[in-house]
Parts: structure tokens; sequence; C-alpha cells
């Protein structure tokens, strides 16, 4: 009881000599103000990136392992000169089957063709990506059926010229039609459209077959892999910039579904070592989810530290800043503690009195950082579009630390105004 | 002060041997006090004179407990004070002694009744249950309309009035005052002598320093140094209450 109303006219009477200099000890508190902001703004802005990115891998499936064709390097350059030759590369059908036959572990094998085109019906004629792939692509890759059905084993047994489109497709192409009852014409060839899907997936993870910038990313068009095989054939023409290409390839990616975790990082290895065996052109590569979530929460560690030091330091600064100025006011006020002396306060008194005000420094600026570090994310998420994550225990590291740096940095120049001689303090001018 | 007087008269101050030493460097030692003896009654009042550089602000400290002599032994009420660890002569400060310097030493940044209230904190006493006791001790200095001011708004004899306001808080047994008048015209510096006459005659036990033979001739005793040793000693008036 008593010792509480003691502490709180301590801290009243240390509020009360720190309002004195107004200007000075806000000055000194900015020091904390930054560090401690810093430290959960920056903490928040890191947690919302690595959250955005592990997010983005996680619908990868951790479960897959993805192989893609890629054009070899040797011959990316020379391709587009050489009018009439057609490159040949990537992943064969027999690669697929390879793959479920070998490799231990392995769940499903999905096979995708991925053809770039062009969509029409009617007027309407957009470019897409017609994919020639198995029904088991709904729940390997991961779609989600809005209407209609996907393409079935059915179609794929009669070759069936059957597509399922994606929703943004769907509603470009027809903008007033039920598209379900519809037809679309790619290649020359009518599709009947059975159903409209949305990938759960980040489309760009395998768009590298010739994505446009700035195209939307729903613009996928299924077919059954069978009816792209005989529809397409296995070489395709392109033209670019009025120049001719043409290439072979027979798969575009394979996503291989593993029946657990475990299983990945075994397969991993083997997966390499069987497609070295039959691809000494280096045409393909692999893309192992899991082990980029690995990736991506080594590099959240790093980057917690790098800005967690950063931050840290700044706390440093900021508690060297207070104890600075903390022992400029010892020696201002050396009277007033040798006259506090002879009036029986004890050593601990005076300590008490400077850890006070050091600490109502740091903790003040502590609260005032907390807040702006709590503003700040919010502010950037809003200007940034990024997604910003305020953890509970950031706030908390912070505060705590900046009320440790008022102890510890405070601690010296309290004892060295308690360790003043009385009298000597008395006689300073 | 209406406190009963309790002049009993008996030696509550013993001093004996007292020597100071300070030690600059090895060839350099300054001998403040060199073998004080003193006995000083309850309640009675006495002045310290002495050429500047005799020693008497050094004993004060020590009659103070802000200070702990070299060697000899130091009674107060009974109790050896000279070896007392630093705590408890923080206490002793506290609760038994009040001290006037020559330069007021009030708190800038406090008010005249928080100025006056600063010695109950250090006894742990919750200075809002000693309003009134504080208010009237303002009014017994004539400063009972200025409790809200700050020291630099307050004239010299005003401050020495807060200190002398301030000594009484804890009710202490003795006053011990460097100076009181130094900074001060002889008017208000009289003003400031009348209320240590009264106090005196309440019952407090009073020493001062002072270099005026007019204050010196309020005392009872007059104790003059010389060269850290006490020189002789002048009865003005016996003691006897
Ligand atoms: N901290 C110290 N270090 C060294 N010498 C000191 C110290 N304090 C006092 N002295 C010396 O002790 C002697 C007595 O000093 P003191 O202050 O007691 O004198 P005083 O009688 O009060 O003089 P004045 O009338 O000028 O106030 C002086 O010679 C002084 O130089
Ligand atoms: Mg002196």
């Amino acid at each position: 009881m008593r010792l509480g109303t003691h502490f709180v006219g301590t801290v009243r009477l240390g509020i009360k000599s720190l309002l004195l200099h107004k200007l000075r000890s806000a000055l000194t508190m900015l020091g904390i103000i930054f560090g401690v902001c810093s430290v959960i703004a920056m903490l928040a802005i890191g947690e919302g990136a690595s959250y955005e990115a592990q997010e983005a891998i996680k619908k990868l499936g951790s479960n897959n392992i993805i192989v893609r064709s890629v054009k070899p390097p040797e011959e990316a350059n020379s391709s587009g000169s050489s009018r009439g030759f057609v490159l040949e590369y990537g992943l064969t059908y027999d690669d697929g089957a390879r793959l479920q036959r070998t490799i231990p572990g392995v769940r499903a094998v999905l096979p995708m063709r991925i053809i770039r085109e062009n969509v029409r019906f009617d007027q309407n004629e957009l470019p897409c990506q017609v994919i020639g792939t198995l029904p088991s692509y709904v729940e390997i890759v991961g779609v989600d059926i809005l209407r209609g059905r996907f393409i079935t084993s059915v179609d794929e047994m009669y070759q069936n010229n059957v597509c399922a489109l994606t929703a943004g497709l769907a509603s470009r192409l027809f903008p007033f039609q039920d598209p379900l009852t519809m037809s679309v014409k790619v290649a020359g060839v009518y599709y009947q459209v059975v159903g409209i899907v949305q990938e759960r997936n980040m489309v760009e993870q395998r768009s590298q077959t010739g994505q446009i910038d700035g195209e939307p990313l729903d613009n996928n068009v299924y077919i059954p892999m069978s009816t792209s095989r005989s529809r397409f054939g296995e070489t395709i023409f392109r033209r670019t910039a009025g120049s001719f290409s043409a290439e072979r390839v027979e798969l575009h990616q394979v996503t291989v579904q593993m029946q657990d975790t475990d299983a990945v990082e075994t397969a991993d290895p083997q997966i390499k070592t069987l497609l070295r065996r039959f691809h000494p052109k280096n045409d393909y590569e692999t893309i192992v989810p899991l082990e980029l979530l690995r990736q991506a929460e080594a590099t959240k560690r790093i980057f917690n530290i790098v800005l967690g030091s950063i931050a840290a330091i700044s706390l440093l600064v900021g508690g060297i800043g207070i104890m600075n100025i903390m022992l400029a006011t010892v020696t201002e006020r050396t009277r007033e503690i040798g006259v506090r002396r002879a009036l029986g306060a004890k050593k601990k008194d005076i300590i008490t009195q400077f850890l006070v005000e050091t600490v109502v420094l740091s903790v003040g600026g502590g609260l005032i950082g907390v807040v702006i570090g709590v503003a700040v994310p919010f502010i950037v998420s809003a200007l940034a579009e990024m997604i910003t994550i305020v953890t509970v225990w950031s706030v908390f590291l912070a505060f705590g630390i900046s009320g440790a740096i008022g102890i510890m940095f405070g601690i010296y120049p309290a004892r060295s105004a308690a360790n003043l001689d009385p009298i000597e303090a008395l006689r300073h001018e | 002060m209406q406190a009963t007087p309790k002049t009993n008269g008996a030696p509550v101050i013993h001093l004996e041997g007292i020597e100071k030493t300070y030690v600059l460097s090895a060839e350099n030692i300054v001998r403040a006090l060199r073998g004080v003896d003193l006995k000083i009654n309850e309640g009675s009042y006495v002045a310290i004179m002495g050429p500047s550089g005799s020693g008497k602000s050094t004993m004060l400290n020590i009659l103070g407990c802000l200070d702990r002599p070299t060697a000899g032994s130091y009674q107060l009420g009974g109790h050896n004070v000279a070896r007392m660890p630093d705590d408890e002569l923080s206490e002793v400060r506290g609760k038994r002694i009040g001290f006037i310097f020559q330069s007021y030493n009030l708190i800038a940044q406090l008010t005249v009744m928080e100025n006056i209230q600063v010695p109950l904190i250090y006894q742990g006493e919750d200075p809002r249950a000693h309003h009134d006791h504080t208010v009237q001790l303002a009014k017994m200095v004539g400063l009972g309309d200025r409790l809200d001011h700050r020291p630099s708004q307050l004239s010299g004899g005003q401050q020495q009035r807060v200190a002398i306001a301030r000594s009484l808080v804890n009710d202490p047994f003795m006053i011990l005052a460097d100076e009181p008048t130094g900074n001060l015209d002889s008017k208000t510096g009289a003003e400031v002598l009348e209320m240590l006459d009264q106090l005196n005659r309440s019952g407090k036990t009073i020493v001062l320093v002072t270099h005026d033979d007019k204050v010196a001739a309020r005392a009872q005793r007059v104790i003059h140094m010389k060269d850290g040793k006490i020189d002789r000693e002048v009865v003005n008036r016996p003691h006897n209450n």
C-alpha cells in the first residue's frame, strides 16, 4: 500500500522532471520510438511477405513434384533464326509412364500438354492456353468446379471434343450466352463446353510456356489428353513477330503426386537421376514445392534475423541516447541529489528516482512506437497491396525490449547519481 | 509549533576526539578537524563561529550525519553514529535532523508545498496524508498563500522560510543551519533568526554556523573554532529550562 503510493509518487515526479525539458525528453524518446516502431513494422512486413510466399507454394501441393519441359539453353537462341527447323525437346509420354513405374511412393502422375492458341466463340476471339490433361487434374492440381463438370475418363477414351473453361475466360467469351450449351472453336475444331472451373493454384507457376505480360491469368481451356494429341499432333507451329518456328514437345509438364511429404524428399533425386538418363540435353526442370516451402521458411528466418538486428541496433542507439541524456541530467541535478540525500534519501531512493525517469522515457517511447509500429503495416498494406501481419509477440517483444533498454541504460547514470558524496553534491554549483 | 517543550537538558550529542582528514595526495593532507570534544544538551541553542577554513562546516556536516569523522566517536541520543552504514545515516538525517542551508537549496521543479513534503517521502509517508500539517507549517513561516509557487517565484527570504518549514516537517529534535542568513539582508535575516528563536523556545535543539556576532548573540553558547579545534566557548545565558 505504502510502497504503492510511494511508487506512484516517484513516477509522477519522474514525469514532472522530464516535462521540465520537453524537447529534450521528446528527442530522447525518438530513438526508442523508431526502434520499437521498426521492430514491429519490419516483422509485420516480413511476416506478411513470407506468408504470401508460403501460401503460394502450399497451393502447388506439398506432396507434388512438378517436372516441366524447358527449351534446352544451347538451342533456344538458334531456333528462331533457322526457318523450317523443328526443335524437338522436353518430356515424353514414356517419361510419364516411366516415372509412374520406377519411382517408389508415387500416387499419381499427371501429364499435361499446354498449347497456346486462340479460342473463338461467335465474334469473340481470345488468346488462351489449351491444356490437354486427364480427369485427375481436378485432385492433383486442384480446381473448383463451378458449373457442369470437368473432362472425364470417358472423354479421354473416346477423344471427345469437349472442354472446360476457367471462369474468367468463360465470362469474356460469353458475355450474354450460357456457355454450357455452346461450343467454342480452337484451331479449326469445335469443342463443346461442359464445365466452368476455377484454379485454386497460382496460374503463373506454369505459364512460362509463353505467358504474355498483362494477359488475364485464368484463360485456360481444358481438353482430354487424347483429344489434344489427335487434334494438335505433336508438332506445334508458332508464328512470332513475322518469323516462324516449330517445336515438337510431347508433354509440357508432368506433375508427380507422392503419397506423403516424406516420399517427396526421397523421390526428388530419384526423378532427376531417372530423367538424366533419357534427357542428356537438360531439357526439363523439376520444381519441388515442399523444398520451396522449406527455402521460404529458411529465408524468412534469415530475414527475421536481419530485420531483428537492424531493429535491435536502432533500439541500442536509442538506449545510448537515453543514457547520454541521463548522465547529463545527473550532472545538471547534482545539487538536487545532494539536497535529497541531506533530507533523508537513501542511495536506493536516488537510484529509483533516476531509473524511473529512464523507464518512463523508454516505456513512453515504447508505447508511442507500438502505436506507430502497428499503424505503419496497415498503411503499407493499403498503399503497396502487400499482406502484412502484426503478430502479438512482436508487439510484446518490442515493448519488453524498450523497457529493458530503459533499465539497462538507466542503471549506470542512476548509480552514479546515488554514489555521489552528499556533501560534494551539495557544494556543486 | 506548539510541540510541548521536552528540554530535559541531558546531553543528546556527545563528540569525543573527532578528527576529519582529507588526503588529497601523499604530501597534501588537510586536517579539517583535529580532535573536537563537544557536548550539546537537548533543547539548547549553539552558535559556531570562527575564521574561514577553521572547520565549522565540516563539523556541522558531521553533526548532521552527512559526513563521517575519520576518527573519534559521535554519540547521538545514545547511538554511535560515527560508524553507521550509509542507509542508517540517511534514516537519522531524515527523521531526527533538519537542515537549513545558506543557499536555501529548494528543488526547482517542485512547488512550495511539494518542497516542504520532500523529507516525508523518504520516510515512506504519503504526502497527501500530511496535507493539513504541511499547510500549517507553511502558514507558520508566513507562506500560507504561496503553496503553489515555485522557488524561482519567491524572494530569498521567502525561500529560506520554505526551507525552515521543510526542515520541520518530520519533527526532528535538532535543526542545523550553516550561515542561514548569509545570503539575506539584515531585515529578512532577522525574521529568519526570530523563527529559529521561536523553534528553540518550542524545544528544538539548534546548532548554527555564523560569522555575525549579532547572530551569535541569540544563542546560549557560542563556540569559537580555530584550525580545526575548539578554541574557546562563551556562554551567553545559562541553559535553564
Ligand atoms: N572535500 C574536501 N577536500 C579537501 N579539503 C577540504 C574538503 N572540505 C573541506 N576541506 C578543508 O577543510 C578545511 C575546513 O573547511 P570548512 O568548510 O569546514 O571551513 P569553514 O570553517 O566552514 O569555512 P567558511 O567559513 O569559509 O565556510 C578547509 O581548509 C577546507 O579547505
Ligand atoms: Mg563553511
